[in-house]
């Protein structure tokens, strides 16, 4: 086999490798991106419809369990979105405490499959510092603003 | 004043860096012996004094001396000592010190060890190791100084995030940065080869023992991080694609590509530019994993340290380190001669295809990695990539590479007899589809686990076609295979027994995979709930005040059938400083499976607790598989032919244009 021969082989391998690669990323992102929105952008248009993340502040006062049955408000201090949910809530979950959910919207209540809390006492998932940033809310270095139910 | 010293001395490394960085380099252009040995005692003497710094802060931590900002915000009086020494590199400064420790540690040992490298390219590996450790040093000392002091003195610490506080993850980070700064050891070889324009067999059978070394120092620390996350974070996960765990999982991927490129080069002299650029990416990769994880700039349970002014800085290194050698690369790639020609079936073809599978695995990573981080800076919204993504994209890929596995060691160099392999591993393929048909036959024939038995099908084949291989090469029951068994070259044995140890991992994944089962419930003291055939009875919490932190233990009574297998005690810990909780699991094994329990939060007034039962059938195989490999590293490297300095160059290519080192 000639040099030339065996490189365009390699090549063509090299092509191959490139292109299953590519189409399977391309697959995978179709199905498996999640989107997160914050309260803000949840009341402004129709969004979330499929699968999605939401995060902010735990509304203090709106959590009510009836056996596994909970629900909740997230809020960014703007706006406010109720959600539900139905298991056990994680151990750092708190009101007035930072939270991510994972779910879907259906008829302005929020679905969720999915319950993150914060792991420490410190720590504000990046998504909710920056809706709370974005809503004008809290600058880097503040204490948290209180999240009340009236707001 | 111990600290000022400290700090001192490493002012002092960075000018011996400088040094180190630019005299041996003109040394080896101009042939000048003296010049190029300057970087040896460079070396050593920049060991000494980082060695010395990295010295004074352990003191520093383990005196609690809390005028040192790092210590007053990392460390407590009332730790136990194991974790006020992790506490150093618990957090961003200190890890960088220990970073360039390290370094300081490989560059000293090819200093002392390199005796045989010829001096030129000795002279020019330590060179670039100095520019890394310029810019390391300057980086610590202009934008992360560890030996900050801090007036007034606090009476106590902040403390140690507890959920660090553990003997796994104690050592977890030293073994990740082995391995992360061992990789620099392949790239300063690849650059220094560049600067010279040759790469032989000789100059791969140096990079190999370092590659390794810094491969199995990853793998581990791989293993421990999985291992860690596994038992205290409290859901009986092991690996989550979490931004952090793929930071030290790219540079592994192309690391494991380039420990085989390496084996191409040494043996054939084929795949030489290909070699050089896989080390340089693999260094990549590991820069890139030091700054993932060190400037916060991903969403990620390691979210512990974040300053992203500190990401320009290392985003600038990356680029000059990176963008420098890929520009070198770029210009003296074309001159190197091509080497052995092969065919495509053939041990370098196949090792090509393994090359290829996961480089390709490693883009998709990256690419699920960074995209977030890429349509937020362009596109301002923010999305997740999450664990399907990863799931989709990469098993479609290591599905071929598991079957190449089994049949490439047994394909001959250059021109390899696919037909020959094939039916040499016909067993192998029968105990493969007998495994999944067993499998399928335990499990009750259910559609939902045929996914499961496909991953046993393949660990199945890759175990029996490794064992088959070893068998051919000794050629098990002949007469004399005795001798041959006894005779085997280490390095091949690391082979058998890394490979082996990659059949038990992929058992262990398909099995936590396919038939993990979970429970979680509100339980009252007394009652019992099923799972898995056990049967698992909440006998209440006590309260434990332990150090510096006090204990809720649970105690849990695990029954099968009317026999009490064992008694478990999950625990909540609330820590007094800083205030914060971890759940510490309690895990019943069978050695082929797990049962681990977690505790959570009070629930009404009877004493009622949420608990969380899981369910893990052959996780243990996991860890298995990685100590199997990372012992077939350890056997490998013991294997004479990779003894550092040991080789010497072909008598063929020994004609240096520069004269021999005084010694």
């Amino acid at each position: 086999m000639t040099r030339k021969r065996r490189r365009l082989y390699f090549v063509l391998l090299g092509l191959l490798g490139l292109g299953a690669g590519t189409a399977l990323v391309l697959t995978a992102f179709q199905d498996n991106i999640v989107f997160f929105f914050s309260p803000t952008d949840i009341a402004a248009k129709p969004v979330c419809a499929q699968r999605c993340t939401i995060g902010g502040l735990v509304a203090a006062g709106s959590l009510m369990k009836e056996g596994q049955n909970v629900s909740f408000d997230v809020t960014d201090t703007v706006e406010t979105v109720s959600v539900k949910y139905v298991g056990i809530i994680p151990d750092l979950f708190r009101e007035g405490q930072g939270v991510v959910v994972e779910g879907r919207m259906n008829s302005g209540v929020f679905m969720a499959s999915n319950v993150l809390a914060k792991h420490d006492e410190n720590y504000m998932p990046p998504e909710v510092a920056d809706a709370l940033k974005k809503s004008g809310r809290w600058k880097e270095g503040e204490p948290l603003p209180a999240a009340t139910k009236s707001n | 004043m111990i600290i000022e010293l400290g700090h001192f001395a490493l002012a002092l490394s960075l000018a011996v860096a400088l040094i180190q960085s630019s005299v041996p380099l003109i040394g080896a252009a101009r042939g000048n012996v003296a010049w190029m040995n300057v970087a040896r005692q460079a070396a050593v003497l920049q060991f000494v004094l980082i060695a010395f710094a990295f010295a004074t802060l352990i003191h520093a931590y383990v005196t609690s001396d809390f005028s040192v900002v790092g210590v007053y915000q990392n460390s407590h009086s009332a730790k136990p000592l194991i974790y006020k020494i992790s506490g150093v590199w618990g957090n961003h400064e200190g890890s960088l010190v220990l970073w360039v420790t390290i370094l300081a540690v490989f560059g000293a040992l090819v200093a002392v060890l390199g005796r045989n490298l010829p001096p030129a390219l000795r002279a020019r590996t330590l060179a670039v190791q100095g520019m890394i450790s310029l810019g390391f040093i300057a980086f610590i000392l202009f934008t992360s100084n560890p030996f900050t002091r801090l007036f007034p003195t606090p009476e106590e610490g902040n403390g140690l995030n507890p959920i660090l506080q553990d003997p796994g993850l104690a050592v977890h980070p030293p073994m990740l940065y082995f391995g992360y700064v061992g990789f620099s050891m392949a790239f300063s070889f690849a650059v220094a080869a560049l600067i010279e324009g040759r790469v032989d067999a000789a100059w791969a059978r140096w990079v190999r023992p370092w590659t390794l070394a810094a491969w199995l120092s990853l793998t581990l620390g791989i293993g421990l991080g999985s291992w860690w996350a596994y038992y205290t974070l409290g859901w009986g996960g092991w690996w989550m694609w979490d931004p952090v765990e793929n930071a030290s999982f790219l540079p592994w991927l192309t690391g494991t590509a380039l420990l085989h490129s390496a084996i191409v080069v040494e043996k054939r002299e084929a795949l030489k530019s290909w070699t050089i650029l896989l080390a340089i990416v693999t260094f990549s990769m590991s820069l890139l994993g030091t700054f993932l994880v060190r400037s916060g700039v991903l969403t990620s349970v390691h979210a512990f340290a974040s300053d992203p002014t500190r990401g320009i800085f290392i985003l600038m290194l990356l680029g000059i380190a990176i963008g420098g050698s890929l520009t070198l690369y770029a210009i003296r790639a074309p001159q190197m001669d091509g080497g052995g020609i092969f065919a495509p079936i053939s041990r370098e073809g196949g090792l090509l295809i393994n090359n290829l599978l996961l480089t390709t695995a490693c883009a998709t990573v990256f690419l699920g990695t960074l995209y977030p981080l890429i349509t937020e800076t362009l596109a301002g919204g923010r999305i997740s990539v999450g664990e399907p993504y990863f799931n989709a994209v990469f098993i479609p890929l290591m599905v071929p590479l598991f079957l190449l596995m089994g049949i490439g060691p047994l394909l001959a160099w250059k021109r390899g007899d696919l037909g020959g392999a094939l039916t040499r591993l016909k067993v192998a393929a029968g105990i493969s589809v007998g495994a999944a048909a067993v499998t399928m036959l335990v499990a009750g024939f259910a559609l939902a686990d045929i996914g499961g038995a496909f991953g046993i099908a393949m660990a199945a084949w890759l175990g029996a076609s490794t064992l088959i291989e070893w068998g051919e090469r000794v050629k098990f029951g002949r007469s004399g295979s005795w001798s041959r068994i006894v005779n085997l070259p280490r390095a091949a044995y690391g082979m058998t027994i890394a490979h082996f140890g990659m059949a038990v991992l992929i058992f262990g994944v398909s099995g936590a995979s396919a038939w993990k089962t979970e429970s979680i419930q509100v339980q009252a003291p007394g009652e019992t709930v099923q799972i898995a055939g056990y049967g698992l009875t909440f006998k209440g919490v006590e309260e434990l005040p332990v150090d510096n932190y006090t204990a809720e233990r649970a105690t849990i009574e695990v029954k099968r059938g009317d026999n009490i297998v064992a008694v478990l005690h999950p625990e909540r810990r609330t820590y007094v400083q800083p205030p914060t909780q971890t759940t510490f699991s309690s895990i019943h094994t069978t050695y082929a499976s797990d049962l681990l329990t977690t505790l959570g939060e009070a629930e009404g007034e009877n004493g009622a607790y949420v608990t969380r039962f899981y369910h893990e059938p052959l996780v243990p195989f996991l860890w298995y598989g990685i100590l199997l490999m990372f012992f077939g590293g350890i056997v490998s490297l013991t294997d004479r032919r990779h003894r550092v300095g040991a080789p010497r160059r072909a008598p063929a290519s020994a004609a240096m244009p520069v004269p021999a080192a005084a010694e």
